[in-house]
């Protein structure tokens, strides 16, 4: 009985985070696009245009929903709920702690602790295609159907060097459960050196094609073919308004998320620090804090706009406050783990942005080649190698 | 046993019951008017020339009869991988055997032109 209300109040706590966390990522994606391209960004709704993501919640939800008559009803209502529903629910297997004790009550942190948590992680996501292929079909529009199917078939062909990718970490560790998979990267090599799977591990290989593979798996630059704006409008969603097309909008962010927590859960070390606690790990968090609560005293005491002197003040405040939380000693066990995996993930999103703002699109045909010639191949020969390091330690 | 997995149906009701009581809310709020045009299938304002029901490129069955194939083989790689310490040199050898009769396959693949999309 315990355990039922556990799991309610952990998903009360998770609901409201990952949606502000969707609805943000928006925010911060416009932010960084614009200012790699010498652009202000969202500014008008709200100090620093933060409020934009509900006022855009708010049109979305406002929006007339219309549908053409020519679609197939039942896949069309169908597609965007299964989208988001299986990039949602993939997120709930990821670790973002250790198994931690609040008042006496032992947890693991995170939704679900269960053995097969890779697997399930790559089914869920697996079963994404589903949404897709059945928006762009059922929308009976030609180019719906383009990139359903394109979608479809550049998914699935970066998802065989993403398992075997995957695959060659997993002989190093030894178990499918995400908890353990980063328990199995404690320590330090020399002492020094974090002995992640990317890092002491030596799979920056595997990283590399994960994080290629990770591109490609969630229709993001350069591998954004299935909604190319300049041949197919907007792809397998371009029939779809409203919420229904929210939906889509949201999946796609939630499987960012998704893609990221992997990444950082079986080739960075998920929650472990980057320097040994013992030789002062434990203080990055807090100093992180204050160098940023420093930068934004400073644009208070400079502001560039009168407003900015309460923002910028209050806001440093806050981060200052929450540097300070992270050496309170029962605080810390909590909040240490939960700052080095989201520093983590977060970067690894950070990049995702990054990368759109900087790399142009491939052409259809060069990014099949590139799956089944190129990245085929090397992960495979990736997977082989791996396996002869570890025979070769091991025996 | 059970209890692991419990979190995961308690996020899955969450996922199932949130966009339709999005689209719902949404029903209530958002005006409904009328008009020809908006049901029509969209392609940049010009008016549509047949249906979506047409042909497409083969190759789109190709990659995911490929896919079937090389994905198989990954899903017999992962219970491989997770015993692998155990296995010893003998986990190398049949992982030698198996992807090598993979390789054999894949080669006969490109070989007939299957991977190359023109």
């Amino acid at each position: 009985m315990d355990f039922i209300l556990l799991s309610i109040l952990k998903t009360a706590i998770a609901a409201p985070v990952l949606l502000g966390t969707l609805a943000y990522l928006v925010w911060i994606e416009r932010k960084v696009l614009a200012h790699v391209q010498l652009r202000m960004g969202p500014s008008r709704v709200g100090p620093h245009g933060l409020l934009q993501p509900i006022a855009d919640a708010i049109k979305l939800l406002t929006k007339e929903d219309f549908i053409p008559s020519y679609v197939n009803h039942v896949y069309y209502w169908l597609a965007p709920w299964l989208a988001l529903m299986f990039a949602v629910t993939a997120i709930s297997v990821i670790p973002i702690g250790p198994i931690v004790e609040i008042f006496g009550v032992k947890t693991n942190m995170g939704q679900a602790d269960i053995s097969i948590g890779l697997l399930l992680i790559l089914g869920l996501t697996g079963m994404g295609v589903y949404g897709i292929a059945l928006a762009g079909w059922s929308s009976n529009n030609k180019y719906s159907l383009l990139g359903g199917l394109r979608s479809s078939a550049q998914m699935i062909s970066y998802e065989l060097p993403m398992a075997l990718a995957i695959a060659s970490p997993l002989l190093i560790v030894n178990t499918l459960n995400l908890r353990e998979i980063v328990n199995g990267q404690a320590g330090y090599v020399f002492g020094i050196i974090p002995n992640w799977n990317a890092v002491g591990g030596l799979q920056m290989f595997s990283f590399l094609i994960y994080l290629i593979c990770a591109f490609a798996e969630t229709n993001r630059i350069p591998f954004d073919l299935p909604e190319a704006e300049n041949e197919l409008v907007s792809g397998y969603n371009t029939e779809y308004s409203s919420m229904k097309f929210a939906a889509f909008f949201m999946a796609e962010y939630a499987n960012i998320i998704t893609a990221c927590s992997v990444a950082t859960t079986l080739f960075l070390g998920g929650w472990h620090p980057i320097i040994p606690n013992e030789l002062g790990g434990q203080f990055i968090p807090t100093l992180i804090c204050f160098f940023f609560a420093g930068v934004l005293f400073y644009h208070a005491l400079n502001p560039a706009r009168p407003s900015d002197r309460l923002s910028m003040g209050v806001i440093g405040a806050i981060i200052l406050g929450l540097g300070l939380m992270f050496q309170v000693p029962v605080v810390k066990d909590l909040a240490q783990p939960l700052f080095w995996f989201a520093s983590k993930a977060g970067f690894l999103i950070f990049v995702f942005i990054w990368v759109r703002g900087t790399v142009p699109r491939f052409r259809y045909d060069q990014l099949m080649r590139f799956a089944w010639l190129v990245l085929f191949p090397a992960a495979l020969l990736n997977l082989l190698l791996t396996a002869f390091v570890v025979a070769a330690k091991s025996n | 046993m059970l209890e692991g997995y419990l979190p995961l149906f308690v996020f899955l009701v969450l996922c199932i019951a949130f966009p339709l009581a999005a689209l719902l809310v949404g029903k209530a709020l958002r005006p409904s008017v009328f008009a020809p045009a908006k049901l029509e299938s969209y392609e940049c304002g010009i008016e549509a020339v047949g249906g979506a029901r047409g042909r497409y490129s083969v190759r789109f069955y190709l990659v995911a009869i490929l896919f079937v194939i090389f994905d198989v083989e990954t899903v017999f790689l992962f219970p491989w991988a997770v015993r692998y310490k155990q296995l010893g040199w003998f986990g190398v050898a049949e992982a030698l055997v198996f992807l090598g009769i993979l390789v054999v396959g894949y080669v006969w693949a490109y070989k007939k032109g299957a991977l190359e999309w023109v």
